[in-house]
């Protein structure tokens, strides 16, 4: 019978001492996705991202057919109407295919930075965290110097000096990007290293790299990500800040900053090319600010 | 035979939140006159709860109800903002556990009691010093003058209570409610903090109650006591009379008080009953 | 005490000399790493090997990373950061020309931001939950999520296009140009040290968009630091101490709990007003302001290292001071910190 089953499975998952690993983060993620759906902004923010990965995917199917980097040029600047949507720029490209396939290069550069910095702060952190001595302080010293940097013009400078590309606006954005999730993961780290497992595991043998990875690591990684999740909007940012300034995702590929660079000549009377790729850009850093917002009260909900 | 200046009878506070109401204060009934009130019970049992509901001073989402609570004729139930902030630290006060935590980090000590003086009393700069100096003194506290000038984090934990003491009783309220006052102290600065708050009750003919998790503590000082478990009073008696309680509850809490007197193997521990919840 | 107050500010120096050589390494890096080489530059694409040779090793591209490093440091510490490919003028002097309009914006948008962002949070933390909070809460969350080009040009197209309330791009219309003699760079006060009133509202009215932008940055910012502090300290035993003693409800608020917020506020505003100078980059771009950040993202698009590694130097330096510096003066003034 389906209702027991589902008695069972949700009794299982709201256990209050589980008795395997397995149970016990399965239980959070239960807890933590209640907590969400359960907080309409939060809600909101986990559609929004939803949808953007979904439109990503499904961005050629989305588009009608419309190719993001054909040009026409006989139609340039053409009022939104029902062949297309959302207009078209200055090289007679319909931009709500380009919008869509926009979505596609913020995802890509959302996850290439978090792949980038997050085991960069994990390993920086947990090392002094754990560590120690003149290696903690080392670390530590040395995110500083990062976290004290300027970003943008960080990122602007590289990007200047090694050319224009994704690959580039990427390392740029993860250069100053990092530090605070190397502080994070080191002030988690401080405390669970003087729990009392640790000990036990220390004694048993488990070597330096063992405890890290399958001890301390996973403890810091919902911080971690919840962190992230909160950046992400700012590296959105950040990444089409760099794009209006023609360093990030280069022509023909449909990048929402350079978007509306392209649409800066124009904005007096065709306000919709440098528009529409503006208001995407906002709703996505939205949703991941809601969805962020959530997952902290949902984790830790002491801090600001 | 005191008159009696605080009248509660069936008080209730509630907290709704999303999973359910939870029932904090249920039932409590009491008088209050110019005596010393113990209420004893363990974290949880509703008793700085009822502390708060009895200044108006119940956090949101947090909702009072009671038949009747009164203080000198006044219905309380009834009170507007206005009529508490009359009331509050002039007529009724209280002075709560821990001085680190209860005095403003950063106003100078004699200022933060000067100000007492100043809103209810409408002493101006100078009388209002004068005031906490006396104050000050009345807490026996050394010298006044340089303490007056120090920051909360300057004093010791004593000093610092007998401060947050001075600050309430400037403006000599009638009832003092003593929120765990000597919990956060050491058991040596205890002693000296309870005599002071002794010395000035008894001077001023206050009313006082007493919460407390200390039974010994609140045995020796109170005239009565009243033992809270789980929202609800068990048990009301005379201090004197405390051997002759009759809840279990309260038995296992005199008989889990360690004493030099008897030899014992073991300490006692409290078997709670479900029972008493209800 | 004040020996605790020397090591604070020498533990002050002693981060920021730090810091500074870590930014100068990585802009040295960087000018290493570019893909123009800075002998053909010099000589040209038709020099023979002789001449190539030799304008390397005069350059001392020869020695060590390190050496080469130092001797980058010393030119940076006397002033000399290059000369501009593009203005032919040393990069410094550039810098210092420009820096007065950034300074005039950030200036004036970190003002605003404090006089609109501090009432707000506080409004928002003593009517949590309730519609006020609802409504800070959302402009911040905005505040955090609209870019600020698109902004900008959102807001020229309205306020200016369609509208007519504000003038263009630029810092003045050019038939103003020149004619107001630069004492402090700064437009609004030498027009009216000169008394010339139509320029000063001319330059108003230049100003008012760019700098009421980056104005709700800072206001958003602001407000959710300061509802933040302010929701921790209406949390604290001393606010029901104080309500016993007879304050109201706002007296608690503005008496004591916003006492106790004013030294992490003032670090706030000092970050908010450094990060204004890194938004100010995209903000002159489109406003086509003629400060710090137009001159680098202009060196940028002509490939004009030394103008864009010498600016980002310079907001460097600027962010990390303001940085650190708030850090110093938050250690300094809690007083719980004061005492030994």
């Amino acid at each position: 019978m389906t209702t027991t089953s589902e008695q069972k499975l949700s009794q299982w998952l709201q256990d209050d001492a589980p008795t395997s690993s397995r149970q016990a983060v399965a239980g959070n993620i239960y807890r933590g996705v209640r907590a969400i759906v359960s907080n309409p902004a939060a809600l909101a923010g986990l559609i929004i991202v939803a949808m953007l990965i979904l439109l990503a995917i499904l961005a050629p199917q989305l588009a009608r057919g419309i190719s993001p980097i054909e040009q026409n040029l006989s139609n340039r600047l053409h009022v939104p109407d029902a062949a297309h949507w959302f207009g078209t720029d200055e090289l007679g490209r319909d931009i709500y295919a380009r919008t869509l396939y926009g979505a596609r290069v913020t995802i890509a550069m959302v996850v290439l930075v978090s792949v980038i910095v997050g085991p960069i702060g994990l390993a920086v952190g947990t090392l002094a965290g754990f560590l120690g001595g003149w290696i903690d302080a080392l670390l530590m010293r040395i995110t500083d110097i990062f976290l004290a940097f300027p970003g943008l013009v960080l990122a602007l400078a590289f990007a200047a000096a090694l050319g224009p590309g994704i690959e580039n606006a990427v390392i740029a954005i993860s250069l100053t990007a990092w530090p605070p999730y190397a502080r994070i993961a080191r002030a988690e780290t401080v405390t669970i290293a003087k729990s009392d497992y640790i000990a036990a595991a220390k004694m048993l043998g488990a070597s330096t790299w063992r405890i890290l990875f399958k001890h301390i690591v996973p403890l810091c990684l919902s911080s971690v990500i919840v962190r992230l999740t909160l950046d992400m909007a700012g590296i959105i940012l950040t990444a089409a800040g760099l794009g209006f300034l023609g360093l990030g995702a280069q022509p023909p590929t449909a990048e929402w900053g350079a978007m509306v660079s392209a649409g800066r000549e124009v904005i007096l009377d065709q306000w919709w090319v440098a528009t529409i790729p503006g208001i995407a850009i906002f709703v996505v850093s939205l949703g991941f600010n809601l969805l962020g917002d959530g997952l902290r009260d949902v984790f830790d909900p002491k801090s600001s | 035979m005191s008159e009696t200046l605080l009248d509660v009878q069936d008080l209730n506070v509630a907290f709704p939140s999303r999973a359910g109401i939870t029932q904090a204060v249920r039932h409590v009934s009491f008088t209050l006159g110019r005596e010393r009130l113990g209420v004893v019970g363990e974290s949880g049992s509703g008793k700085s709860t009822m502390g708060r509901a009895l200044l108006g001073l119940t956090p949101k989402p947090g909702i009072v109800t009671a038949r009747k609570m009164s203080f000198d004729g006044q219905d309380l139930l009834a009170c507007s903002e206005a009529d508490w902030q009359r009331l509050r630290g002039r007529r009724m006060s209280m002075v709560m556990q821990d001085p680190k935590y209860s005095l403003n980090p950063v106003v100078r000590i004699g200022h933060q009691i000067d100000e007492t003086s100043r809103l209810h009393l409408g002493a101006n700069a100078a009388e209002a010093q004068r005031r906490t100096l006396a104050m000050l003194e009345a807490v026996q506290i050394r010298d006044p003058d340089r303490v007056y000038n120090l920051y909360p984090h300057e004093l010791s934990g004593g000093m610092g209570q007998r401060a947050m003491i001075a600050m309430m009783l400037v403006a000599e309220p009638d009832i003092l409610i003593a929120d765990e006052p000597t919990s956060a102290l050491d058991v040596t600065v205890q002693n000296d903090v309870l005599r002071i708050l002794d010395d000035l009750v008894r001077e001023r003919g206050m009313g006082l109650i007493f919460i407390s998790h200390n039974l010994t503590i609140v045995s020796s000082f109170c005239d009565r006591i009243l033992v809270m478990y789980g929202g609800k009073i068990v048990e009301e008696c005379k201090a004197t009379e405390l051997h002759h309680a009759k809840h279990p509850y309260t038995r296992a809490l005199i008989a889990a008080a360690p004493s030099l007197a008897e030899a014992r193997e073991e300490l006692a521990t409290v078997m709670r009953d479900p029972a008493w919840l209800t | 005490m004040a020996r605790l107050l020397v090591q604070r500010v020498g533990a002050f120096f002693a981060s920021l000399a730090l810091t500074f050589v870590g930014l100068t390494a990585i802009t040295f890096l960087i000018s290493r790493l570019t893909k123009i080489d800075p002998v053909l530059a010099i000589v040209g694409d038709k020099a023979s090997k002789a001449i190539y040779d030799k304008t390397y090793i005069a350059l001392g591209l020869d020695k060590p990373l390190i050496v080469q490093y130092a001797a980058y440091l010393r030119k940076l510490i006397s002033g000399d950061f290059g000369t501009s490919v593009l203005t032919s003028r040393p990069v410094l002097s550039d810098l210092l020309h420009v820096f007065p309009a950034t300074f005039e914006l950030a200036t004036i948008a970190t003002i605003v931001g404090v006089l609109i962002g501090v009432p707000a949070g506080v409004l928002a933390a003593a009517r949590k939950d309730q519609w006020p909070d609802h409504v800070v809460r959302v402009l911040c969350l905005f505040g955090y999520s609209i870019p600020v080009f698109w902004l900008g040009l959102v807001g020229l197209f309205f306020f200016y296009g369609k509208l007519g309330w504000v003038s263009g791009t630029g810092r003045l219309d050019i038939a103003f140009d020149d004619i107001v003699t630069a004492r402090t760079g700064i437009l609004l006060i030498d027009s009216a040290i000169s008394g010339e009133w139509e320029i000063f509202r001319n330059a108003f009215s230049h100003l008012i968009l760019p700098a009421g932008i980056l104005a709700y940055f800072s206001l958003a910012y602001i407000a959710r630091m300061t509802r933040s502090f302010m929701i921790d300290q209406l949390g604290q035993e001393y606010i029901i101490a104080a309500r016993i003693k007879g304050r109201t409800y706002w007296g608690a608020v503005w008496k004591h709990a916003f006492p106790n917020i004013m030294v992490p506020l003032i670090t706030v505003i000092g970050l908010s007003y450094a990060s204004l100078l890194e938004g100010a980059v995209l903000t002159e771009t489109v406003f086509a302001w003629p400060g710090l950040g137009q001159y680098i993202t202009r060196a940028l698009f002509n490939s004009d290292m030394n103008a864009v590694l010498g600016g980002t130097v310079l907001v460097g330096a600027v962010f990390i001071g303001v940085n650190l510096f708030c850090d110093f003066l938050y250690k300094i003034f809690d007083p719980r910190l004061r005492s030994t």
